[in-house]
């Protein structure tokens, strides 16, 4: 390291790394992961957040596991729940919706519409 | 990346109640379950929470675990990790609510704590030079290095108003100033980490969870200084802190923080940790210079003073672990953000460990000017079994007497030194009323009498004839006109020995006959109507 430069990047990288501790992300997104979840694949699901977050550099943006929503038959289910507190639930979620929710809804802000689960 | 960070902490006193292998079933039981790589865990320093076991905080629900047992670990990850449940049997809930900070750049609060020498402290991970340089290290060093001259690192030392931390309280940028004058070819800087007082745990703790910031503030004292060489000189008991501490310096090697031309600049710096033997007097900086330089820990004739002649002759600057700790921060947020904590005359926040009779001890860094009551009663919950508070010792063995009286009393330098007390090394004894005062005196010159160097007759034999006298009274054989005895030969000493340790070994000795001197009559007359009897 020889420059300013350099110390910011090393700061940046190990930043986005710990962001995994920070509460005040601006998307925070929850996998349900109960055991119809589970056994539906969202350990799969998460997997594909996580490196999909990663490849990307996403920050800002937490990632949090929670039990059954009640929906079994709907599992794997993805909720993310954007700055303005509005929360959008995906229903049915393979690991290649999960990395779209990555790149489509949290980096590009666009909902994936037909992915989302409706409850009526 | 991970969803979930577990940090554990790891200090002496978690490892002694089985963090290592706590952290080894979280690790083995994450890989069971498949899910190490969705969950890390992070070792850090202490997290201050004491006498509650091994404690672990899970991020970013920021839960926090106490008294965590291996048999626990299983529980956790099913539990937590995998159903995103919290284990309410093994919650910790007191902690106290980080205030929101709103002002830009200020330091974090937790209740009445304020955190700057600390701030990283049970937050990043010591054993990495990656999230010390994400939480702002080593920015203050490129600033410097790029953008002041020396001269300009010292006035903004001077202008903070930083004073010595290891005791003395001796302004530190014209300690600084002193060895930057001195021409020489070479000079040097010392870290003071032999901390030795009764009590005072801080330096260990400070180096345990943040190691980076005081190598940081060493090359930056360096640089302000000309000096070119570092030396950290480090009770050898301090396994975890000499352990961290070489890490941490291999780390700012590799990364080229440490060594030839720092930062492009043509500066350069490097250091090396020399260990103690455990002699108390080594934390005195001339029989600490006298020690790194191989030779038996004696204290030296003052003056000159190490800024002129220290180390191998050349100009030394010998600090502190907590002074050294706070200098990046104050070159990176600048002298009026360090000056609006604390007083006037005593600017910035202490480092204090809490021992004795209090409910809730360890370590915890406030503002210069808190009252002691509010450290006790407040940060401290107080005194346990509903005791009444008889008397604190403020600044290890050393330190001056505190009594009910003096609870409402800013704790700063000035204040203290107006009663003949002082902040000393930070240490905070309590001591309830059921303790025997004459007792605890023995008990603190024991102490002197053991660690003293034998080098002056006022401090070899001056403590040894004092422990005489109070022996003799704890045994039910002493006589009133002892006290005036024991009074005149602490003043004699006080006066008249040769170094620090002679000198303020009598000071707790005075201050205990001053406002106990009854417990001292009432426990001579007791023997001798009992003999009578």
């Amino acid at each position: 390291m020889k420059t300013l430069a350099d110390l910011r990047a090393i700061k940046e990288k190990a930043k986005q790394e710990m962001a995994a501790r920070e509460q005040s992300a601006t998307y925070r997104i929850s996998v349900a992961m109960g055991t119809c979840g589970i056994a539906a694949g969202a350990r799969n699901v998460m997997s594909a957040i996580l490196d999909e977050m990663s490849k990307r550099g996403v920050q800002d943006t937490s990632v949090s596991q929670t039990g059954c929503l009640g929906y079994c038959d709907q599992e794997p289910m993805v909720q993310v729940t954007g700055a303005d507190k509005n929360t959008i639930t995906y229903g049915k979620v393979t690991p290649e919706i999960a990395r779209s929710i990555i790149a489509d809804h949290v980096q590009g802000g666009k909902v994936l519409t037909e992915n989302v689960f409706n409850m009526s | 990346m991970h969803r979930n960070h577990v940090l554990i902490a790891m200090d002496a006193h978690t490892i002694a109640q089985g963090a290592r292998s706590v952290r080894d079933a979280l690790k083995r039981e994450l890989e069971m379950a498949s899910l190490s790589n969705e969950v890390k865990v992070v070792e850090t320093g202490s997290l201050g929470i004491y006498n509650k076991g091994v404690v672990l905080v899970v991020f970013p629900d920021d839960v926090y675990y106490a008294g965590v047992k291996i048999e626990d670990v299983s529980e956790i990850i099913a539990e937590h990790f995998i159903k995103g449940r919290v284990v309410e049997r093994l919650r910790y809930t007191d902690i106290p609510e980080a205030e929101e900070v709103k002002e830009v750049g200020a330091a974090p609060r937790f209740g009445k704590q304020v955190r700057v020498v600390l701030k990283n402290a049970g937050v990043i991970d010591p054993e990495s030079i990656d999230e010390y340089i994400a939480h702002d290290g080593y920015e203050a060093l490129g600033k410097a290095l790029t953008e002041m001259k020396p001269d300009d690192v010292i006035d903004e030392v001077k202008k903070s108003g930083l004073q010595g931390r290891g005791g003395a309280f001796f302004p530190t940028g014209l300690k600084w100033s002193f060895a930057a004058a001195e021409e020489s070819d070479q000079k040097y800087i010392i870290c003071n980490a032999d901390e030795g007082e009764p009590g005072t745990f801080k330096d260990r703790l400070i180096l345990e969870g943040d190691p980076h910031c005081v190598i940081e503030g060493m090359v930056l004292a360096g640089y302000a200084v000309g000096a070119t060489q570092g030396y950290v000189y480090i009770r050898g008991e301090y396994r975890m802190s000499i352990d961290r501490l070489n890490r941490a310096i291999k780390q700012a090697r590799a990364n080229g923080l440490l060594g030839e031309n720092i930062f492009d600049s043509g500066f350069s710096f490097d250091l090396e940790v020399r260990e103690g033997a455990g002699a108390y007097i080594c934390g005195e900086e001339t029989a600490l210079i006298e020690s790194i330089e191989g030779k038996r820990g004696e204290p030296r004739d003052k003056p000159p003073f190490p800024p002129s002649v220290g180390l191998w002759g050349k100009p030394t600057i010998v600090n502190n672990v907590e002074t050294l700790a706070n200098i990046p921060q104050i070159l990176l947020r600048g002298s009026d953000w360090y000056r609006a904590m604390g007083t006037e005359k005593s600017p910035g926040t202490k480092v204090f460990t809490m021992v004795g009779n209090i409910n809730n001890p360890g370590l915890i860094e406030v503002p210069m000017g808190i009252t002691l009551r509010e450290i006790i009663y407040d940060i401290g919950h107080g005194i346990p079994g509903g005791k009444g508070f008889k008397l604190a010792q403020m600044g290890g063995t050393t330190g001056g007497i505190l009594t009910e009286e003096h609870l409402d009393l800013p704790m700063t330098v000035e204040s203290l030194r107006e009663i003949g007390a002082g902040l000393g090394s930070g240490a905070l004894l309590v001591v309830d009323d059921r303790q025997d005062v004459v007792e605890l005196v023995e008990n603190f010159v024991e102490f002197f009498d053991h660690e003293s160097c034998g080098k002056c007759t006022l401090c070899r034999e001056g403590n040894g004839r004092l422990l005489e006298l109070l022996r003799r009274i704890n045994n039910g054989k002493g006589r009133l006109q002892d006290l005036d005895l024991m009074e005149d030969l602490a003043m004699t000493m006080m006066k008249g020995a040769f170094c620090g340790l002679g000198q303020a070994a009598p000071i707790p000795i005075l201050g205990c006959l001053k406002y106990f001197r009854d417990d001292f009559v009432k426990k001579i007359e007791t023997a001798e109507t009992a003999l009578a009897a």
